[in-house]
């Protein structure tokens, strides 16, 4: 029992990162409608920039910091430059522009800092919680509490601010938005801005677990993906729910399952995404979209 | 009849047909003319050039079947894969195994190649019809990530990590060739056959079905197309022609590991048609240019410059060429036309 116990602590360690990667998604999907394919490229960007700020000789934090806000105008810039000449234009090429991005991210990544792996500081301490037979490491409560702050700074921003209110307006008829006076497309590149920040969150919390290198999120994002189908692509809390489902499932897949194992792992994601889709589109969280023809 | 499955717009921009009427076609009485000094071109070439470009020309036949499958897919039926590296993969595998595990004789393994991506492609078909655009985005790329880790489990099969060696086939005496020329032969011969067929299946009622259902699935179905149908041939032949592709490959390199066939290859093969040219005839062929070339010579300024200038042309090209190279050099075409005649 202490055994599962373990493995479901660890999972929702995992599963904390997967949620803050699909929060990013979530974020750009409520506003634009576009799932951003870049979403965890730009989010390995942002890690490397923390590297590149703690290889300076800043203290962690501080380069956290000023790496969030780098981040932060970085999506606005993205969304003001590369998103807006295609607002509006069908799926096809929103999908295919935010391919180019990752694309584009990825290689400029590799060429800045090339492709070999760097060792990214672990900000958390070493060692860990006992309780009960199970142990929980402070890098897992670590985590677990930076994304519960970024989930309670978020939720506070939408419920209780005014431009979390537009941002809301925006969210749900960019059109009545703008006639009582929301700049929507400010809102949108906020919205972009606000994703990039969350996605460099994961970025920084995932890249001491793995190793730091320009396809650090490829496999991040799949997870992320699942995580906003599973909770509803229009969804916050689906977002953070379903990532932290899909970190349980597939800590316990790998540890139970025996065919499985380790290595097969990234089949969980793919698995969870079929059947969502395939019994309830919309997702646990999400509204069913009603098309007018 | 060839017309009205052609003058439909780029799949990307909703233009009317103003715009498309804008781009010069190669004239259909003309057109044999130029497939067929494309084709003399093309025998040609082998006799002179070196074996390594003869090399490089068959890799772009390859990679231009590859395209010509997504291409159906994507430019026609307006379905999006970031998957297709994964059936390409398929066929690869399908082909090395043959001739690995059976000693299966070369030409066997292509049919078996194709039927098995077909097959797959059906499979995967059912679950994506019921998928729209963005979410069958969204599975295929995680089935082009799920393929490595699971073809490197099998490794009694697949030879895992290490993957598999092969012998090329070797060129029959009476034809006097050398194993390049051979095998560019070979794949230009499967390239023609499968532009052939794509090309009369795109312009028989499979083809007006499916740009009916990219341009308007709601319209389509109400005019009596049947979706579930359409879109799953669609998947099912694209996902046959990237077999056929993956066959080519393992011929020509005589060798498949899980790597060649990363999330990368995807996205290349889906970033060369979108350069090429979604939807248009030449566009595949353009796109295997591109996929060939640009790495190769953009690789020598850096390791990573192939990607930077792969992300940047998709971009680009969504922004001001929606129809890729092949509708800019309709365009083109047609100013210059425009011009001469004015003076």
């Amino acid at each position: 029992m202490a055994g599962f116990l373990q493995q479901v602590v660890e999972g929702l360690g995992a599963g904390a990162i997967y949620a803050s990667l699909a929060l990013a998604l979530v974020l750009i999907y409520q506003f634009t409608g576009i799932v951003n394919f870049a979403q965890g490229e730009l989010a390995m960007f942002s890690t490397y920039l923390a590297w590149q700020f703690t290889a300076a000789g800043l203290p962690f934090w501080l380069a956290l910091v000023i790496t969030l806000v780098v981040s932060f105008a970085g999506g606005m810039l993205i969304e003001r430059v590369i998103i807006r000449p295609v607002e509006g234009a069908p799926e096809l090429t929103v999908v295919i522009v935010t391919v180019g991005l990752f694309i584009f991210v990825n290689a400029a990544a590799g060429w800045i800092w090339s492709f070999l792996i760097k060792d990214f500081p672990n900000p958390f301490p070493e060692g860990a919680l006992t309780a009960g037979g199970v142990s929980v490491g402070y890098s897992t409560l670590g985590i677990l509490g930076v994304v519960g702050v970024v989930m309670g700074l978020l939720y506070l921003l939408f419920q209780h601010t005014k431009i979390g209110l537009g941002m809301r307006a925006v969210a749900s008829n960019p059109g009545s938005a703008r006639l009582v006076g929301i700049r929507v497309g400010w809102t949108l590149a906020l919205g972009w801005g606000l994703a990039a920040t969350v996605g460099a969150v994961s970025g920084v919390l995932v890249a001491p677990l793995l190793f730091l290198d320009p396809n650090l999120m490829g496999g991040v994002l799949i997870y992320a993906f699942a995580a906003a189908t599973l909770g509803g692509f229009d969804s916050p809390v689906g977002a953070v729910v379903g990532g932290l489902i899909v970190g349980v499932a597939e800590t316990l897949a790998g540890a139970y399952v025996g065919f499985i194992g380790s290595d097969l792992k990234i089949g969980v994601p793919l698995v969870i995404i079929l059947v969502v889709l395939l019994l309830r589109p919309r997702g646990l969280f999400g509204r069913a979209v009603v098309e007018r023809v | 009849m060839s017309e009205s499955a052609e003058a439909t717009g780029s799949p990307v921009t909703k233009e009317s047909g103003g715009r498309a009427a804008r781009r010069w076609r190669v004239p259909v009485h003309w057109r044999p003319l130029v497939i067929a000094a494309l084709l003399v071109l093309a025998c040609s070439a082998p006799f002179q050039l070196v074996p390594f470009r003869v090399f490089q020309f068959t890799m772009v036949l390859i990679y231009a079947v590859a395209l010509l499958g997504l291409n159906l897919l994507v430019g026609h039926a307006g379905q999006i894969s970031l998957g297709h590296g994964a059936f390409f993969a398929v066929g690869a595998y399908s082909a090395a195994i043959m001739l690995h595990a059976w000693d299966a004789p070369y030409p066997a393994t292509l049919p078996v190649a194709a039927a098995v991506a077909f097959t797959l492609g059906l499979a995967l078909g059912v679950p994506a019809v019921r998928l729209r655009g963005l979410y069958l985005a969204l599975v295929t790329m995680a089935i082009a990530i799920f393929l490595g880790p699971l073809l490197k489990r099998f490794e009694s099969v697949t030879g895992g990590p290490m993957g598999l060696t092969l012998a090329k086939p070797e060129p029959p005496a009476w034809t006097g060739l050398a194993e390049d020329q051979w095998l560019y032969f070979l794949t230009l011969a499967v390239a023609v056959v499968a532009f052939l067929v794509t090309g009369s299946l795109l312009r028989s009622r499979v083809g007006r079905a499916l740009h009916a259902i990219r341009d308007d699935q709601a319209a389509a179905e109400v005019m009596g197309v049947r979706l579930s149908f359409y879109k799953t041939l669609s998947f099912a032949w694209s996902a046959m022609l990237a077999g056929i592709a993956g066959c080519l490959y393992t011929w020509v390199i005589g060798y498949v590991s899980p790597d060649s066939f990363g999330v990368t290859l995807s996205i290349t093969l889906l970033a060369g048609l979108v350069v090429g040219g979604l939807g248009s005839f030449w566009g595949p062929l353009l796109g295997g240019l591109f996929v060939m070339f640009v790495p190769s010579i953009s690789q020598s300024v850096n390791d990573a410059a192939p990607g930077v200038v792969f992300g940047l042309l998709i971009i680009a090209v969504m922004y001001v060429a929606p129809t890729g190279l092949a509708g800019l050099a309709g365009r083109a075409a047609y100013s210059i036309k425009k011009t001469l005649r004015k003076e």
